[in-house]
């Protein structure tokens, strides 16, 4: 859907991005990582051109994004950032309406549309619709940017370290809302984030990137078992990549079925690595597992944790 | 009707419309405190008639201040424009360093007598103010809501017309304000170079020693710009409505 | 030297075209046989001959020139050179034609001829200056560095204004007519400013710290003096005749009248409060509450407190307000004349109504240097004052 072709760019004398190609799908959630510097937020404002890049072509749905008028781009493109950027003096309603209202649709589309945003985001329309940003927590803030990104359904929705301003717990409630919309929506997601935690939670594919290069692209799993090089292996906090690997799958894939166990039951959705640490907390080896109504499904083993997954 | 009858504006405004027209029913009161006078009255005009060529003078030249001001501001705000700020910011300091009746008086021997220099130098004048504040508004706006904007895909004259103008608008109203407040004062001089307006019986009873035309004058002038200045607080009140509502 | 065809500096590109026109199309000097009746214009190509013409064309071929050279400390100290000898050799030139004016009248029995500036002269010199303004802009130079560099730019027409080389032109004829008027207006109208600072501060500062001290009072305080501010000056002063008048009549020993120094001092220390109180107040606001909260923590009286904390922290701000102050009184005490109370306002309006520009200039130039000086003095000592503070 998106691909970069020997791109670069240069601010003066300093290289952002040297010669990159990169190639996004329909449908993956990519996640461009990094550290400051790295030309993450570069490459991200190069597809809507925001920024524009100074060699190599850039394609999107096979043609040159230059052939497009920039807004005409964007508005194909949701765009969310860390600020936010509400419109201050305009409801949350409005904002939300802000790109249909460029692409001129019916008032009443714009309405129903805000509404079903609204809802999919945790935001009861009845009490947020007419509301003020200044009256918004930082989470609701967030959550209306990503509404407004999303309002005239894009192909292509562009996130810039959009959770990097808020507390660790809204923070975690909104990766959850985004993973739970990608994968109800099946829409291409490109997210910048300086955070290998949110990376690897929300990623399809994963493209580390340092001083503008790619250092290594690839499924969380393939990084954290193949890391390309100390790099990779320093990104990825080197001395967890073993627990890394673990949060990446839940109970629900290692259970013995059929088997009971004592004690008190842990959920299968539960991730491997949140199970390694019951394990510890209550010295046992065995755990029971129960699925979302409570039902029991089997046993966890300690040891089955270290099997390779089937 | 009761939350009105508190606010200053209507009893300003009935103060002012009641002077206007009733000033010749204060014919006796002036007449008594001022017996050494045989004109204890300003008849040359009616109030109503110089209250009239007040206002025409601040509204023309106000509104052409207006025109060019926030034109200017925003000409200097934009990327082709960058370069002419400092030279702007300069004009409008050196500007302010004059005293407004000065700009008056150095027209009036280029231009000759009667409105025209009044115009040119209450417009020049009032351009300061507005050109300064039309600058700080758009300057503060939120750098995040520029990069929203034109992420979502505005172009810049959406950009202009429906983010920067509505929040720079409160800042930008607030220099239009001051520049109508002294341009009100400076108006009133204006008739030493023989404009007419509310200055006249002022500087006709400077010049015979009747205090009761300066009184006049300066009653009725001191009222509009207080009704103006009220007028303006309430608008900026409205403007401003998105700001009042209760922080959650 | 690559010399690129699109220029790379448009705001001196357009001083460069408005001088073109001003030089082709307004009178440079005017010339009347007396006072009465208005000039004939002289355009400057008339002023440009012999070696003048070098003396002109160089410094404004060399300012057209560097509209088409980037930007660079070497460019910018150019352009500032050029601008800065045009203006002098300008001024010289119209000195020099007024003074040859001068004595060919002289030699024909008519002594009352004047020479005075033109449009075109007027639009010159502020092209120059803004154009060397804005060369010194973009060098980026600290404050002091920019203040001194302007001077310098200012300082040859000082030079020959003080020399004598211009005392032909009216506007100097005027000032050696009339020199003791001068003098003494202008000591009047320092003395109507610095008369009203007094007050201003007795009863400014003492209101801020009190709002500061009582918030409810605040809101009050600053609505009355939002209405006095909002008065028109020559209204307040009106309104003030008639009762100082009155007193005048009643305590005649108190030496005021309803016209002259009084009313102005008066109405002049009524609008100075605003400001005074706002800053007064705002500087108190902005002392961090932690630093009182350590100074008393520390056993500072209250009065110790506010006399070696609080009030230190808030001079800067307090300096603002009272800079703001001056300048707005040295401009409103031009109005006062019109009350009767001189200073430079009334060889101004004395010009206005005899539709003499010289007068008028007479009366506004040194208003004008006066608010300039006042504000940069301010501004040197709020640095200073600033220099405390982190």
């Amino acid at each position: 859907m998106i691909e970069f072709l020997g791109v670069s760019k240069s601010f003066g004398d300093a290289a952002a991005v040297r010669d990159l190609s990169l190639s996004i799908e329909r449908g993956e959630f990519t996640v461009l990582i990094g550290g400051s510097g790295s030309g993450k937020s570069t490459t991200l404002k190069m597809i809507n051109r925001l920024i524009e890049h100074d060699a190599g072509r850039i394609l999107f749905q096979g043609q040159e994004i230059r052939s497009f008028k920039p807004e005409d781009i964007r508005r194909r493109m949701g765009y969310a950032i860390q600020s936010t950027g509400l419109f201050p003096h305009w409801t949350v309603a409005q904002n939300i309406a802000t790109v249909p209202q460029l692409l001129k649709w019916p008032a009443a589309r714009i309405a129903q549309r805000v509404a079903e945003l609204l809802g999919l985001l945790g935001l009861p329309p009845d009490q947020y619709q007419g509301r003020y940003p200044h009256q918004l927590s930082g989470g609701q803030q967030q959550r209306v940017g990503v509404a407004r990104a999303l309002a005239a359904d894009p192909e292509v929705l562009l996130m810039d370290e959009p959770f990097g301003a808020l507390d660790p717990i809204t923070r975690g409630a909104l990766q959850q809302e985004m993973a739970r919309i990608h994968r109800a929506s099946g829409k291409t997601i490109v997210l910048v984030t300086h955070d290998i935690d949110e990376a690897l939670g929300l990623a399809t594919r994963i493209v580390l990137l340092d001083q503008g290069r790619i250092v290594q692209a690839g499924t969380p799993t393939e990084l954290l078992r193949r890391p390309a090089n100390d790099f990779v292996r320093d990104f990825l906090g080197r001395g967890e990549i073993g627990i890394k690997l673990l949060g990446l799958e839940t109970v629900a894939a290692r259970v013995r079925p059929n088997e009971l166990a004592e004690g008190e039951p842990i959920a299968a959705t539960m991730s491997l690595r949140d199970a390694l640490s019951v394990f510890v907390a209550r010295s046992v080896e065995r755990l029971p597992v129960v699925d979302a109504q409570g039902r029991p499904l089997g046993t966890l083993y300690f040891a089955d944790l270290l099997r390779s997954a089937v | 009707m009761v939350r009105l009858l508190r606010q200053p504006l209507p009893w300003a405004l009935a103060a002012l419309l009641a002077l206007t027209w009733g000033m010749p029913l204060l014919k006796p009161l002036f007449a008594a405190a001022f017996p050494a006078l045989d004109r204890p009255l300003y008849e040359q005009d009616t109030f109503a008639q110089l209250v009239w060529a007040h206002l025409q003078i601040v509204g023309l030249s106000s509104g052409i201040a207006v025109l060019l001001g926030v034109s200017a501001g925003l000409f200097v705000t934009r990327q082709a424009g960058r370069e002419f700020r400092p030279l702007v910011e300069t004009l409008v300091a050196m500007g302010q360093t004059f005293p407004p009746v000065a700009v008056l008086a150095v027209a009036a021997p280029l231009i000759g007598f009667g409105e025209a220099p009044a115009l040119i130098a209450l417009t020049l004048y009032g351009l300061l103010p507005i050109v300064r504040n039309t600058i700080a508004g758009i300057e503060a706006v939120p750098a995040s809501a520029h990069e929203a904007a034109e992420g979502l895909g505005m172009s810049s004259w959406q950009r202009l017309r429906q983010v920067e103008l509505p929040l720079a608008l409160p800042v930008m109203l607030a220099g239009i304000r001051t520049s109508v407040i002294i341009n009100i004062g400076t108006a009133a001089i204006a008739s030493t170079v023989g404009a007419k307006s509310l200055g006249s019986p002022i500087i006709v009873g400077l010049s015979g020693y009747n205090t009761a035309y300066v009184i006049q004058g300066a009653m009725l002038v001191g009222l509009l710009a207080i009704v103006a200045d009220l007028g303006f607080s309430a608008l900026a009140r409205w403007v401003s409505r998105w700001r009042m509502s209760e922080a959650g | 030297m690559s010399v690129d065809l699109r220029p790379a500096n448009r705001v001196l590109l357009v001083f460069v075209l408005a001088g073109l026109v001003a030089a082709l199309s307004l009178a440079f000097l005017t010339q009347a046989p007396n006072r009465l009746v208005s000039g004939v214009g002289v355009p400057l190509r008339t002023l440009l001959h012999g070696a003048n013409w070098a003396l002109v064309l160089g410094p404004f071929a060399l300012l057209a020139l560097a509209v088409f050279r980037q930007s660079s400390v070497a460019t910018q100290g150019l352009v500032t050179a050029a601008a800065a000898t045009l203006l002098a050799v300008l001024v010289w030139l119209a000195g020099a034609h007024a003074k040859q004016m001068a004595d060919a009248a002289e030699a024909a029995g008519n002594s009352a001829g004047r020479t005075s500036f033109g449009g075109g002269f007027w639009v010159w010199t502020v092209l120059c200056w803004l154009a060397a303004a804005d060369a010194v802009q973009r060098l980026k130079l600290a404050p002091l560095g920019r203040t001194l560099a302007l001077a310098a730019v200012l300082a040859p027409v000082v030079v020959l204004a003080a020399s004598g080389e211009l005392a032909a032109l009216s506007l100097f004829k005027e000032y050696d007519n009339r020199q003791d008027v001068f003098d003494a207006a202008l000591w009047r109208h320092a003395q109507i400013v610095g008369v009203t600072l007094l007050p201003t501060l007795l009863l400014g500062v003492p209101l801020g710290v009190a709002a500061h001290r009582h918030p409810r009072f605040g809101a009050p305080l600053f609505a009355l003096l939002n209405v006095i501010q909002t008065v028109p000056s020559i209204a307040l002063f009106g309104l003030l005749m008639a009762p100082l008048a009155a007193l005048a009549l009643a305590l005649p020993a108190l030496g005021i009248g309803g016209i002259g120094l009084a009313p102005a001092v008066i109405a002049l220390t009524l609008y100075s409060l605003l400001p005074i109180v706002q800053s007064t107040l705002t500087g108190l606001r902005e002392v961090p509450a932690a630093v009182v909260e350590a100074a008393t923590g520390m056993g500072l009286t209250p009065r110790q407190v506010f006399w070696r904390v609080q009030v230190p922290l808030a001079l800067p701000l307090l300096l603002s307000g009272l800079r703001l102050t001056t300048v707005q009184a040295i401009g409103l005490a031009v109005v006062a004349a019109l009350i009767g109370a001189g200073g430079l306002g009334a060889i101004m309006f004395q010009g206005l109504l005899s539709s003499a520009l010289d007068l008028v200039l007479l009366g506004v130039l040194p208003v004008v240097a006066m608010a300039v000086a006042v504000d940069a003095l301010f501004a040197v000592l709020t640095q200073w004052a600033q220099r405390r503070q982190p």
